[in-house]
């Protein structure tokens, strides 16, 4: 065969002096740049690309753009960069390019999948809800292999190389599409001096412009490509004016947020990709006012045997003729319903097809239009149908008849060839995104299909979306369209004075809509498509009807119509029509089903944008990080936070390592990083108030350079938060929160005061990144503090516990906190976080002559587990009082209000048999409890379910100090229990004993008790 | 399938809501307790709500005792439904992974497969190696933000089709005799001494002394009509498919520390969801954003989907209680009863909810099951609080 056949001799956007080779199902075809792989299959005289999604029936390219439903291939075969499901209407050919006919074995011409088709009668819509039952499990049988029928292209088999990105901007006015509409809107609005976005989704501005015969039609004396090019070069002359092609508008959400989506280099080999640019961009548009100018999609006709490749859209026949110059037919029928199929059938037979016929639905055609094609010598069937189509993977031929006055057809049977079969229903507004911004769609009775009316948000719709769809009026309305926008965000504009239309053709009427086009067979044997990718028939869409599936969307969700990739962009009129028809109501009353976003299917990675690997959640670290990196140290994630969890020597196992750092911050001297607890710098005169409402116990006579511990309520009286404040002064407190929490806790603290307490004088700001702490627990801990700091006498006899004073280490000032939650002599060292690695080192330098170990979270737990300590979040599940955990001693019963207050007192907050923290120890004390494990009150478990629980293991450890594991737990009335033998089930093993104890297992140590 | 009847002058109940719960209650109420004269009334199309735009996840692994008992209820009724309605709700037990990043989340995962296993309900414990052997398509590589240390798994859990279940339910209903009577919106609530008399409708009044309302993000807006406050915040929640591909998830892939949900349906596209929209709202509409959040979760966990794409995104709009736990429950007038609250998580209780809710409207008693979650328990303190075992994603 010659290369490219069908490549005309001149035209197009296609640069004839370079050839470019691409592979598509296992063949070489080349073609030129500017191709889209389908422009270059076509100009090689390939029409198949595809197999029906159920019925395996050969598919062809049927639109030229985004409408496109069903010329589907895999793009690529590498495992990591393959695209599945990609329309080969976008995307375009470069050197390599390779495409696979997706869902399809063992070939696209040959496949054992096209079996379906003569089962047809036996795979009406929703026969699966009406199958596969039967006893119990069946489903599940059946599952597998309709999954793996399911399905079209394949995912990648390894992650994406490739890098994405995403950007916010602001503007006056966003344009909604390049066409002739959109460019006199942008014009408009950027010589008034407003920020333009323009964004087109093909990869050349111009819209429909770009697929009429350039002989033909001029404006301003210019050939339409020629105009195009003049405007594009004064957008791309001003700064205020931002011109996006290759990017579709997708979303449009509140607010006048809408997402583009732009593909930067889809369209090169993967080598030819800059490495500074991203594959893709997702553009974040906040914008004042939004033209759409999203053009029309031509609606297919709906008649027998309507799916074969080779029957394209009339539209897309002169776009691949005129922007690609192609010719996609040698032979071509036309199968029109409105004017503007005329118009294609003359173009396509000057541009050197033969075009064997026009068939129209309607019997009286417009006079002009009538002498044209006598002019042209073309044969017309006015008043009739096609009735049936031939040929196997390309239509051959179609059969006509003439349509009866009853609404049938009649008369005899005339056979024409073909080798293109070139329908147009009418054209529909392209209200996607106009439907998405929540606007009021009417319908149109002349028009037979819906258009925007009442807008909800900023914008308008300008030419053809708007219904407007001659030439002349698209470039005024679109002038008059950027003219408004401008002028409603504030920058007064007039309409630019659009160029004189020569030649333009005749716009199509009043398309003569028939839901389905008769074919004089009987009901049974129709095979008429509505969605060509979902393959459903009339026939599916009338059996959903009959079986009382009649809202539009019962209807839709039981046959799939409009569900595929394409979202039945070409498909869902028809759909709604049909269903008008069968239920016998006007389609307004019907309605349709709802657009959504996106506009066309969005990439996953464009979405995510730079938010991936790396960047996907800041890992935010504290200044002595680095220490612990090269010290050993295993990392576990807290919050935001990384922390160390234990520093392992070389050869040393964790649970080594956490025995070692806890003994070490009993017995001598340990340093835990502290860095990451949530600080909050509170002042102003109400301070103290403030406190005493936040947490449950008083704060009005803390006096500075004292801290108290205090627990925080939600309002259901559940604990939510714990820590120390520092009084630094009466007016002034240092507020310490777990790690996790101090987000959250400031958010809670602000909104009380922003929304309750507007009253109260409380300034807060946080201070968690701006104090390094070093805490240093153990005997020896105050030796190490009384070498570091100067101006501080840390005497464990003279500094009290729960004070804290200012110091200096090198004359840098710090802060020191006798504070402990390890249970051992400990101090808290907080300085400047700039200082925070500086100190670090100090500390471990002075520490050195005491044997200082860094210990990390693990060993932590371990140690205030010892003291019976309480971690919010283990012990707490927020479903626990300060009474749960024992702490009653903590709420102030003579304070006045404070948060949660009130739920304490509630019946359930106060029965005494709720669960309550103790300890366990294990009559076994060298086993270990599973933390989560549950409480029960049985040695055997019962084998009936459900097994009463008492409560659970918040936590356990194998503790060196007290020589034996150790355990707390919430557990019902536990407070009244101690000394109780109880259980603790496992899985698949008998429950083990314990006895309750208290929870301060250093204290029992001391006591004997352990 | 269904008749679509004109409303009658009156019947015995009439339940407000033709979506999965609505159309399970009022079956129940037909075939267990005999109430046949009742009527389903929709504002739009049955199943046009939460039911037709959840991801239809399906599972009873709860913390609680309580949550367990219903949640498990509705799952044993799940895996018989589709026989008994003669429909097939393509009920897939194909095992739900509810995934732990962090230490925190592993301890209180293990706490809940320990409860589970002791209520009854199947649940183990996986550790990384073995979540990718019955996942491979998860990342379970330790260097990432979040990395995968282990996950739960339920292998009676899955998903199942949620169109068929409101078609099925609406078929036996009309079938035993109800109503369902769509695009028939309540516009008052008529009571007198302190019981409900029947409901103002866009098509009439209909005369009634049961009115049970299970209208999911809209229950505050009926409760209203009588002056009752719940304590419900609607919220947006969204969802989106990607393009249908051939089989890459074989489960349910659920994360609560990088927050999104995933799983594959039959007809091979990706059903993805996550958290709720911050604002409250009655639109069913939601922002970009947290569909830019989700999608890179999705990419973290799932490396190779990244270069898929998102074909629909939508919106509903659920009904959040604070416990994170829903209200089965009369209400202080008489003959008014309520069910809703269910959150993010509704779908999977749909036939327990409406089987223990329509005991608790025939007999004005509370089911067992149903008892503890009464609206009397946000005076009382007795929350069922799943905050801690379900957080947001279900």
């Amino acid at each position: 065969m010659t290369a490219q056949p069908n490549r005309r001799a001149s035209g197009g956007l296609i640069d004839r002096s370079k050839v470019v080779r691409f592979r598509f199902d296992g063949r070489d075809f080349s073609g030129h740049p500017g191709d889209t792989l389908a422009s270059a299959l076509l100009a090689n005289d390939e029409h198949m690309v595809a197999r029906g999604f159920k019925y395996h029936r050969p598919r062809g390219i049927f639109g030229a753009g985004s409408e496109d439903p069903t010329a589907l291939v895999q793009i690529g075969s590498d495992a990591a960069r393959t695209d599945p499901n990609t329309r080969v209407t976008e995307q375009e050919i470069y050197d390599g390019l390779e495409a696979l006919a997706q869902n399809v074995w063992p070939s696209l011409k040959f496949d054992v999948g096209a079996v379906n088709d003569l089962f047809s009668a036996f795979l009406p819509a929703g026969f699966y809800y009406k199958t596969f039952m039967g006893p119990l499990g069946n489903w599940m049988a059946f599952e597998p292999f309709i999954r793996k029928a399911a399905g079209l292209g394949k995912a990648p088999g390894a992650p994406d190389p490739d890098r994405y990105e995403s950007i916010n901007r602001h503007c006056d006015v966003l344009v909604a599409g390049g066409g002739p509409a959109g460019l006199m809107a942008a014009l408009t609005a950027a010589k008034a001096g407003a920020r333009v976005i323009l964004a087109e989704e093909t990869a050349a501005l111009g819209g429909r412009l770009l697929s009429v015969d350039p002989d033909k039609v001029n404006l301003g004396d210019m050939a339409p490509t020629a105009w195009v090019e003049s405007i594009a070069a004064e957008l791309a002359g001003m700064d205020n004016v931002t011109v996006l092609t290759r990017t579709a508008a997708f979303g449009y959400y509140a607010q006048n947020f809408v997402g583009l989506w732009e593909r930067v280099s889809d369209h090169l080999a993967p080598n030819d990709q800059p490495a500074n640019l991203p594959r893709q961009r997702v553009w974040r548009v906040r914008a004042r006012e939004v033209v759409l100018a999203t053009g029309a999609v031509e609606r297919p006709l709906v008649f027998h045997e309507n799916d074969r490749p080779g029957i394209m859209l009339a539209g897309a026949a002169r776009t691949f003729t005129h922007r690609y110059g192609v010719l996609p037919g040698k032979r071509v029928l036309v199968f029109a319903n409105n004017d503007s199929a005329w118009e294609a059938a003359f173009d396509l037979q000057s541009s050197g097809a033969r075009v064997a016929g026009i068939v129209d639905l309607r019997r009286d055609i417009d006079g002009g239009l009538l002498s044209t094609a006598a002019e042209h010598g073309i044969s017309i069937h006015p008043g009739a149908a096609i009735v049936g189509t031939s040929g196997a993977q390309r239509v051959s031929g179609a059969t006509v008849r003439r349509m009866s006055d009853s609404g049938g057809v009649e008369g005899p049977v005339t056979a024409i060839e073909c080798d293109l079969l070139a329908v147009s229903g009418g054209w529909m507004p392209n209200i996607a995104l106009f439907s998405q911004s929540r606007g009021k769609l009417v319908y149109d009775e002349d028009l037979s299909a819906f258009r925007p009316g009442q807008s909800w948000q900023k914008e308008r719709s300008a030419g053809s979306a708007a219904a407007t769809f001659d030439l002349d009026g698209c470039l005024k309305e679109g002038a008059r369209a950027g003219a408004d926008a401008a002028s409603k965000a504030g920058i007064p504009a007039k309409a630019e004075r659009p160029p004189k239309v020569e030649g333009a053709e005749r716009p199509q009427g009043t398309p003569r809509v028939i839901p389905e086009i008769p074919s004089g067979r009987p009901r049974h044997k129709v095979r008429a498509w509505i969605d060509l990718q979902d393959d459903v028939t009339t026939k599916d869409l009338k059996l959903a009807v009959n079986e009382g599936y009649d809202s539009i969307e019962h209807a839709k969700r039981y046959t799939t119509s409009g569900m595929g990739t394409d979202q039945g962009k070409v498909a869902n009129m028809n759909a709604f029509a049909l269903v008008a028809d069968a239920l016998k109501k006007p389609i307004w009353q019907v309605g349709t089903t709802t657009y959504r976003q996106p506009w066309k299917p969005v990439t996953f990675a464009a979405m995510a944008g730079q938010h991936v690997g790396d960047h996907f959640h800041p890992r935010r670290v504290t200044p002595m990080h680095d220490w612990h990196k090269s010290n050993g140290a295993v990392f576990e994630p807290v919050g935001d936070w990384l922390r160390a969890r234990a520093y392992q020597r070389p050869g040393e196992s964790f649970e080594a390592a956490v025995r070692r750092e806890s003994l070490a911050a009993r017995e001598s001297v340990a340093a835990l990083d502290a860095s990451t607890l949530g600080k909050i710098d509170i002042r102003g005169k109400d301070a103290r108030t403030f406190l005493n409402r936040v947490y449950t116990n008083a704060w009005s006579k803390l006096a500075p350079g004292k801290a108290r511990y205090g627990l925080m309520l939600g309002e259901d009286g559940m604990v939510m938060d714990d820590g120390v404040t520092a009084c630094l002064a009466d007016d002034h407190f240092h507020m310490t929160t777990t790690t996790g929490g101090a987000a959250r806790v400031l958010t809670h603290l602000e909104d009380y005061i922003q929304t309750e307490w507007t009253d109260l004088e409380v300034y807060m700001t946080t201070v968690t990144e701006e104090w390094a702490v070093a805490s240093l627990s153990g005997p020896d801990s105050w030796r190490v503090v009384a070498e570091l700091c100067d101006g501080i006498d840390p005497d464990p006899e003279k500094f009290e516990f729960m004070s804290h004073t200012t110091a200096t280490i090198d004359g840098v000032p710090v802060r020191v906190f006798r504070i402990s939650f390890t249970g051992a002599l400990a101090y808290e060292i907080n300085i400047a976080a700039d200082y925070g690695a500086w100190l670090w080192d100090k500390v471990m330098e002075a520490g050195q002559p005491y044997g200082i170990q860094p210990y990390g979270t693990e060993a932590m737990h371990l140690l205030r587990a010892e003291k019976g300590f309480v971690i919010v979040g283990q012990e707490t599940d927020g479903t626990v009082t300060p009474a749960d955990l024992r702490m009653d001693w903590i709420v102030s019963k003579a304070k006045g209000d404070f948060i949660g207050k009130r739920s304490l007192s509630r019946s359930d907050t106060v029965r005494t048999d709720r669960k309550q923290l103790v300890g366990l120890l294990t009559e076994d004390p060298t086993l270990m409890l599973e933390e989560g494990a549950h409480v029960i009150a049985t040695a055997t478990e019962p084998a009936e379910k459900p097994v009463p629980m008492l409560g659970h293991v918040t936590s356990s450890y194998d503790s060196p100090t007290i020589g034996r594991s150790i355990a707390m737990a919430m557990v019902e009335s536990g407070g009244a229990r101690m000394g109780e033998r109880l259980w603790v089930s496992r899985k698949g093993g008998t429950p083990i004993p314990v006895k309750v104890t208290e929870t301060d297992f250093l204290k029992m140590r001391e006591d004997g008790d352990v | 399938m269904w008749r679509n009847p004109e409303p009658k002058p009156g019947y015995d109940a009439v339940v407000i809501g033709g979506g999965g719960h609505g159309l399970a209650t009022a079956y129940y109420l037909a075939k267990e307790h005999g109430m046949t004269n009742i009527a389903v009334i929709e504002k739009g199309w049955i199943g046009g709500g939460n039911s037709g735009r959840n991801t239809t996840i399906i599972r009873s692994n709860y913390l609680f005792d309580e949550s367990a008992a219903i949640y498990n209820h509705a799952l044993q009724l799940w895996t018989t439904l589709g026989r008994e309605l003669n429909y097939n709700i393509m009920m897939s037990h194909r095992g739900v992974l509810n995934l732990a990043h962090d230490e925190g989340e592993g301890r209180g995962l293990k706490r809940r497969v320990e409860a589970n296993r002791l209520n009854g309900v199947d649940s183990e414990w996986l550790d990384a190696k073995q979540v990718k052997e019955f996942c491979p398509v998860i990342n379970i590589s330790q260097d990432i933000r979040y990395p995968v240390l282990g996950a739960t798994l339920q292998r009676s859990g899955g998903t199942n089709r949620h169109d068929a279940v409101v078609w099925g339910y609406a078929r036996a209903c009309s079938a035993m005799g109800v109503d369902i009577i769509q695009q028939c919106e309540v516009t008052g609530i008529k009571t007198a001494k302190g019981a409900v008399t029947g409901v103002e409708t866009t098509r009439g009044f209909i005369k009634t002394p049961k009115v049970a309302c299970v209208t999911a993000g809209h229950t505050s807006v009926i409760a209203s009509m009588l002056d009752i406050k719940l304590p419900i915040q609607s919220h947006p929640l969204q969802a989106l498919v990607s393009e249908p591909i051939k089989p890459l998830v074989p489960c349910v892939i659920m994360s609560n520390a990088v927050h999104v949900y995933c799983s594959q349906s039959d007809k091979g596209e990706l059903v993805i969801g996550a958290g709720i929209d911050a604002h409250t709202s009655y639109t069913q509409r939601g922002s970009m954003d947290i569909i830019e959040h989700q999608m890179a979760s999705l990419c973290e966990l799932l490396p190779p989907v990244a270069r898929l794409r998102m074909m629909r995104q939508w919106g509903g709009i659920v009904d959040t209680c604070p416990d994170a736990s829903p209200i089965i429950s009369k209400t202080p007038v008489k003959g008014f009863y309520i069910n809703g609250g269910w959150g993010t998580g509704g779908w999977k209780a749909t036939p327990g909810s409406g089987h223990v809710f329509a005991w608790t409207v025939a007999k004005d008693d509370p089911h067992p099951i149903a008892a503890p979650f009464a609206l009397d328990r946000f005076h009382s303190g007795a929350l069922v609080a799943e905050h801690g075992a379900a957080a947001v994603a279900h």
